[in-house]
């Protein structure tokens, strides 16, 4: 009798009683669940909820490593630029350090601790008052909310987010598989309207860079789209964008790492290539018809939006979050279209109207989420006339067959 | 009782809770999205409220036999117009700063559907007494959830109640903001009002799960 046994027995034992949720909550993560279905068995398949949250973690743990260390690369590379040298990234001459991994591992790990400690204390609330099990949905909004902060976000502020968060965006829906918006993109969208001096502007996004403001050693820490608006020039190359050794939030920097989760959520079957793909292709559309606007003179360098609109359209999906959002946030099975023409048409507008609030609006550097979140609500309206549409061509063949 | 047969009292009562105009009838929301922000507006909101709705529901109930039914409307936008005019000017003769804080949104009581809401359902059916404490019971109602709004509002997006610091200074960084406390901006914003609403309700129903609808 091992402690597998121990365990199951004790379920037994407790079934009904008002902790038993919460137990079997740590049962199944511990163990495969001895139940199996009653009845007949239509669908045989390997893959529960549970084996598809911990794909999407896996994607992302790449994205997370990068994180912690690049969080400590920009914090020594924005001092040494402060002093005047120039600092070339190199990948285990400068990045790969003992002294990055600590620097960001001290700052990323609490972010982690907080969002899943606070958000599965929420769930197993939620699930012993309502009697219903813990659902397995805060895993991926857990390790996702680390992943889209700026490095610095004070913890309470963190907490008091994920308890919106999970409660207003999810809970009130019914929980896991009901909430209309995306939960993660909930808790940032709080985040950012609460505590906007901590979400965005030029000093979040480097560590020590707000304590170190107007200091003597005071640095920046701005991003590659906040320089853009303000036209000013960009001192990271594509190449840094591209493997990710620029400012951002934790864990959304290296595009190539994100790429590589896209496939591995892509391969698994996990998250739709055709919103992925859309994304991408509404994005790249919409900065194309910038580039349009720029060279054919409508407006001139002493524009507001010059900067952002003369970038060239393919380099919009090398800076900011647009590449993380296409690939973790748009493809969340529960807040995204579900039929196969909704999810092009959702994806498509995602990508445009991300690049069109990035470049619109100052006050929002970022338009990522904002765009998710607005999609997220018009889903179901997509899914409706996608329905509909089919149902109107079924008829209309049946008629002529009829005639 | 003395002062009130149950009746009456329940006219009263049973729109503070169970027959709330904000949190089951879903009345009035655009006011109490608009100027819950801080305390001090949601309890003058309150007050008004009171005073147009209570004499209001008087005079339609005294008016109602002579009322011809055709233009009802017109003359219940008559009165609340008149009523709503002389708050407005009250409030702009003993209270500048505040009515101009409250701006176009003691002029829309008159669109407020609570008000017009009453006067159809019960002032024009019955007796002057019972439309004034009809009256009354609805915009305590409807004041009430504008002023537990506005207690949360104005705590946590500005860290004050009535304009009285409570966590401190945010800008000498006294008292809680010491700590790194920040003050909530998202509370200031209308959509965090539309929230707490419903938070409210969620509440209530929870409580009372009568007030649950089948669907």
């Amino acid at each position: 009798m091992g402690m597998k046994q121990n365990l199951h027995k004790l379920k037994e034992k407790y079934r009904g009683k008002k902790m038993a949720p919460a137990f079997n909550a740590l049962h199944t993560f511990l163990y495969t669940p001895n139940e199996v279905t009653h009845g007949g068995t239509h669908v045989k398949a390997a893959d529960d909820l549970k084996r598809t949250m911990n794909i999407v973690i896996l994607a992302l743990v790449p994205c997370l490593i990068f994180g912690i260390f690049n969080a400590g690369y920009q914090h020594y590379a924005a001092i040494d630029m402060a002093k005047g040298l120039t600092v070339e990234p190199s990948w285990f001459g400068n990045f790969f350090t003992w002294d990055n991994f600590w620097l960001g591992a001290g700052k990323v790990i609490p972010l982690v601790v907080v969002s899943y400690g606070v958000g599965l204390i929420v769930e197993f609330i939620f699930a012993v008052i309502k009697g219903h099990e813990v659902e397995e949905g805060y895993l991926v909004t857990g390790m996702l909310v680390p992943l889209i902060v700026p490095i610095d976000i004070p913890l309470w502020m963190l907490a008091v987010a994920v308890v919106f968060g999970v409660v207003i965006g999810k809970e009130v829906f019914g929980g896991t598989g009901m909430n209309i918006l995306n939960p993660a993109l909930t808790i940032r969208a709080f985040l950012f309207f609460a505590y906007p001096t901590w979400m965005s502007g030029d000093k979040v996004w480097v560590h020590g860079a707000v304590e170190r403001a107007g200091t003597a050693d005071a640095i920046s820490g701005e991003t590659i789209l906040g320089s853009y608006a303000q036209n000013q020039d960009v001192i990271y190359s594509i190449s840094d964008m591209f493997w990710g050794f620029i400012p951002g939030s934790v864990g959304e920097t290296s595009k190539v790492l994100i790429l590589l989760g896209a496939f591995i959520l892509i391969f698994t079957k996990i998250g739709s290539w055709r919103i992925i793909v859309s994304t991408l292709i509404g994005a790249l559309v919409m900065g194309l018809i910038f580039n349009g606007v720029v060279s054919a003179g409508w407006i001139d360098e002493g524009s507001t939006f010059y900067g952002l609109m003369s970038v060239d359209f393919w380099q919009h999906l090398f800076i900011g979050s647009i590449l993380f959002g296409a690939v973790y946030m748009a493809t969340d099975p529960v807040s995204a279209a579900q039929t196969n023409k909704g999810k092009w048409i959702y994806g498509f507008l995602i990508g445009f109207i991300s690049i069109m609030i990035r470049v619109f609006n100052p006050a929002y550097p970022e338009g990522v989420f904002l765009a998710i979140l607005l999609m997220n609500v018009f889903a179901p309206t997509i899914d409706h006339y996608v329905v509909q549409a089919n149902v109107k061509r079924r008829q209309k063949r049946l008629k002529l067959k009829a005639a | 009782m003395g002062l009130l047969s149950r009746k009456d009292a329940n006219l009263i009562l049973d729109p503070l809770a169970d027959n709330n105009p904000i949190t089951i009838q879903v009345l009035g929301i655009c006011s109490a999205l608009a100027i819950t922000a801080k305390l001090v507006p949601s309890v003058v909101m309150a007050v008004s409220v009171i005073f147009v709705l209570g004499v209001g529901n008087v005079i339609i109930s005294l008016m109602r036999n002579i009322i011809p039914s055709k233009i009802r409307i017109i003359v219940q936008l008559i009165v609340v117009a008149t009523l709503v005019i002389i708050v407005d000017q009250v409030l702009k003769a003993f209270s500048y700063e505040l009515s101009k804080e409250l701006s176009v949104f003691i002029g829309l009581i008159i669109t407020n559907c609570i008000i017009m809401g009453r006067f159809e359902a019960f002032a024009l059916g019955n007796g002057p007494w019972k439309s004034f404490l009809d009256g009354i019971g609805n915009a305590l109602g409807y004041g009430l959830i504008l002023v537990v709004v506005g207690f949360f509002r104005e705590l946590f997006g500005s860290g004050t109640l009535f304009g009285i610091e409570i966590f401190g200074n945010p800008v000498e960084k006294s008292g809680l903001y010491a700590y790194g406390y920040e003050n909530n901006g998202f509370m200031v914003l209308p959509p965090m009002a539309l929230i707490v609403v419903g938070i409210i309700i969620w509440v209530q129903r929870s409580r009372n799960k009568d007030l649950i609808e089948e669907n």
